[in-house]
């Protein structure tokens, strides 16, 4: 038995020179599910963090050392995402190959343009973010740049399967296309309706369909939410005729429900990783095609 | 360029190949024709140069914007968004004077900087309280504490080192603020055979809650066991440490640290200073014996701390993490003696798989210690009658101690906590010793975090020290941080 430890111990200890497929991490289970559509069977993907968890909070295991350590590529949303937990375990990782630099470091957040810059750095605003708004995700067009880049990076570090990942990433982008005209098409009729949001997670999607979703029932990004406050929202709720109040699972559905009850609207669960609303699990377009249709159906049951 | 050429020729070659018999005025046309010619090229010529600007500062544009050269995946995937409705791209804000510069912090810079604040108000039935309160960065008075006041650097080096420094101070009750270089380390990043090292001055990587910082601490003051064995400030000194992340499937890894054994962040090795509570005449004592000076003169002479930790995850949800620790070196009541404390200790932690901000949660952590330290005989005449005063032998001590701390976020924002604390001696030559002596302490608490940023707290200590008697505390503790975002380690 020692023996065979030793030996197991030397094994995983060397560097991997032979090994199949590449072992992928993502911090976040949407950026694994989009590895997964390029990587398919040669990829070993692995997201830390859980589809129903607050993403800026996830616990920072030691487990989550061990996958790193091992880790061919690490996809991070970046933009200070997951600024309260990753950096912590990226300093007992000691793995150059996901160094900040190395081709299998991906940095998903570069390459695509984010909203909501602040123009100036303070705290006395809430959660903020100094790069913008790291929800990009939920514009189909930013996960498209993403998978543009994952295929590159796959490419490049394991360049026998570079076909078989440009094969993958053609058929997730020719989806995705088809998709994304569909999914505007369902969403074309409500164009410029205000969705009420529980937290400001959804600028992108609002953008690329022609929403507004600009009334949260947080008072200021991450603060808790105040009765004062959620008055003034749902008195604008009724004047811009807001049918809709989005909630995502790890927030406080009651008071969504408060909301929508008193105005007349509809409390919609929403999440903008796969998975965090049964029946998406792992796939970006299983999710996408669930927040359009439900809220599709949301807008259209209640117009007045 | 050639076009006006062209154009210029052509005209030249009309003007031959026109029959010389016309007249006047047609050769006047011609002019003007020409002229009008010329005139509408140079405006065409005009409005392109004004257009090929005007791309050339969009393109400029967007390339800042990305902050990366465009590559091939962007093409690709830039391609069908011509297809696509695409909604106007948001042009950053030009910078204006009046705006302000982000100068520190945010991974846009070399350097991460923060500053955090803690104090606390209260009060004790103890009159000594600097003595009930054993940690240096306890609350130790009646009325107001600065308990912490600590800057953090933190950034990387280089493409081999991240360096981290913390300058930390507290107030004495005298007023005196005492400052200090907490840590100030560089650890590398990637070495072969997944070893790491660390140089500098660190906390010692004993248990769990030595090699952390109080503001991150879960109660007001530090547990009894930790401030007695490892002294107040904490275990802490110049030296080097290499750990190992072994090859296991599950979290496991060994550290080992070699460090200087004196000064009075050694408290039990070749400590100086320690305790004010040793009511003795002479400046440095310890249980009853004054401290020798004791060189360093060889390998043997340096503190050594071993640490295993171990982690598994028990489900989505719940994860444990199990630590031995050790620390071995001199001490300075003899000429050869020497202390050995051993620790272990145990985390479990439970997190909603629905959690908001980190909430709900709930944590239980402890740690156990035996310390043996061997003590050098000690004799003195204080009053110089030629009787021995003080006449102690040269023996064994031997101390344990654990706390047992149950943190529940119940609330986002809101954690109640309950801690209990025991640590006793086994009695030596040197009795009463307030160092030594049997004490037990319970602490229920409760902190509000109105954001990661801040918090409130308040707690209770029902104190219980063998030969002085119980006592009770009420201690509110408030702290705000500023600058970088700090990471949350496990």
């Amino acid at each position: 038995m020692k023996t065979r430890l030793i030996a197991f111990a030397i094994l995983l200890g060397l560097p991997m020179v032979a090994q199949a497929g590449l072992r992928v991490v993502a911090t976040t289970p949407d950026f694994g599910a989009i590895a997964r559509e390029v990587g398919g069977d040669r990829a070993e993907v692995t997201s830390l963090a859980k589809p129903t968890e607050d993403p800026h909070f996830v616990d920072a295991r030691p487990s989550f050392i061990v996958k790193l350590n091992r880790a061919d590529v690490l996809l991070e949303g970046g933009a200070e995402l997951e600024i309260g937990w990753l950096p912590a375990l990226l300093q007992s990782t000691r793995n150059p190959r996901i160094a900040i630099g190395a081709p299998g470091r991906i940095r998903c957040h570069e390459g695509v343009q984010l909203l909501e810059v602040p123009a100036t750095l303070d705290r006395s605003q809430g959660d903020i973010h100094a790069a913008g708004n790291p929800h990009y995700m939920t514009d189909p067009v930013n996960a498209r740049i993403v998978a543009g880049r994952v295929a590159d990076a796959f490419c490049r570090l394991d360049p026998k399967s570079a076909d078989a990942y440009r094969a993958n990433l053609k058929r997730f982008s020719d989806q995705l296309d088809a998709k994304l005209a569909e999914w505007q098409k369902l969403l074309e009729p409500f164009r410029g309706r205000h969705v009420a949001a529980y937290h400001n997670s959804w600028p992108y999607f609002a953008r690329r369909f022609g929403l507004k979703i600009e009334m949260f029932l947080e008072p200021k990004p991450g603060l808790p939410v105040t009765p004062a406050h959620l008055a003034a929202v749902m008195a604008r709720m009724k004047q811009e005729n807001a049918r809709v109040v989005i909630v995502e699972p790890y927030l406080d559905r009651r008071t969504a429900e408060t909301a929508a009850r008193s105005t007349g609207a509809t409390a919609l669960d929403v999440a903008y990783l796969p998975g965090g609303v049964q029946g998406t699990e792992d796939s970006y377009i299983k999710l996408m095609d669930y927040l359009v249709t439900a809220l599709a159906k949301a807008l259209a049951g209640n117009t007045r | 360029m050639k076009l006006k050429r062209f154009l210029w020729l052509s005209a030249f070659c009309l003007g031959v190949v026109l029959p010389q018999a016309q007249g006047t005025n047609e050769v006047q046309q011609l002019q003007q024709q020409l002229k009008q010619l010329q005139e509408n090229f140079e405006r065409v010529q005009h409005e392109q140069r004004r257009q090929i600007e005007a791309l050339q500062k969009q393109v400029g544009a967007l390339q800042t914007a990305q902050a990366r050269p465009p590559d091939k995946a962007d093409a690709l995937a830039a391609a069908p968004l011509a297809a696509v409705a695409t909604a106007p791209l948001e042009t950053k804000q030009p910078w204006t004077p009046t705006s302000p510069i982000p100068l520190l912090g945010g991974q846009r810079n070399y350097l991460n900087l923060s500053f955090d604040a803690l104090f606390t108000g209260g009060s004790s039935t103890a009159t000594d309280v600097e003595h009930l309160q054993i940690g240096a960065h306890d609350p130790n008075q009646r009325g107001f504490t600065a308990q912490n006041l600590e800057i953090v650097f933190e950034g990387m080096v280089d493409p081999y080192f991240r360096g981290q420094a913390s300058l930390a101070g507290h107030m004495e009750p005298s007023g005196h603020f005492h400052f200090e270089a907490e840590e100030a380390y560089l650890e590398t990043l990637s070495l072969p055979w997944n070893l790491q090292l660390k140089g500098g001055q660190f906390l010692t990587e004993f248990g769990r809650l030595n090699p952390t910082h109080p503001h991150t601490w879960g109660f007001v003051d530090a547990p009894l066991v930790n401030a007695r064995f490892l002294g107040a400030e904490g275990l802490r000194n110049p030296g080097a440490r290499v750990s190992w992340l072994m090859p296991t499937p599950f979290y496991s890894e060994l550290f080992l640290a070699m460090q200087n054994s004196q000064g009075n962040t050694a408290y039990s090795f070749r400590g100086s200073g320690g305790h004010s509570h040793d009511g003795h005449a002479h400046g440095d004592a310890r249980f009853g014996r004054e401290l020798l000076h004791r060189e360093t003169h060889n390998l043997a002479d340096m503190l050594f701390s071993p640490r295993y930790a171990v982690s598994f995850d028990l489900s989505d949800t719940q994860t444990l993490l199990a630590g031995a620790s050790g620390a071995f070196g001199p001490n300075n009541s003899g000429t050869d003696t020497d202390t050995r404390i051993f620790g272990v200790d145990l985390t479990w932690k439970w997190r909603s798989p629905r959690h908001h901000g980190g909430f709900p949660f709930v944590a239980w952590q402890t740690e156990a210690m035996a310390r043996r330290y061997e003590a050098g005989a000690f004799a003195e005449d204080e009053d110089g009658d030629g009787v021995l005063d003080v006449d102690l032998p040269r023996e064994t001590l031997w101390d344990y101690g654990f706390y047992t701390q149950l943190l529940w976020g119940f609330h986002k924002g809101w954690v109640a906590g309950l801690r209990g604390d025991w640590v006793s001696g086994e009695r030596g030559a040197f009795y009463p010793d307030p160092d030594r002596d049997a004490r037990w302490r319970i602490s229920p608490n409760l902190t509000w975090y109105p954001t990661e940023f801040s918090k409130l707290r308040l707690q209770y200590n029902y104190d219980d020290r063998a030969n002085i008697g119980v006592d009770h505390s009420v201690w509110l503790q408030f702290e705000f941080l500023l600058g970088a975002h700090a990471a949350h380690k496990f």
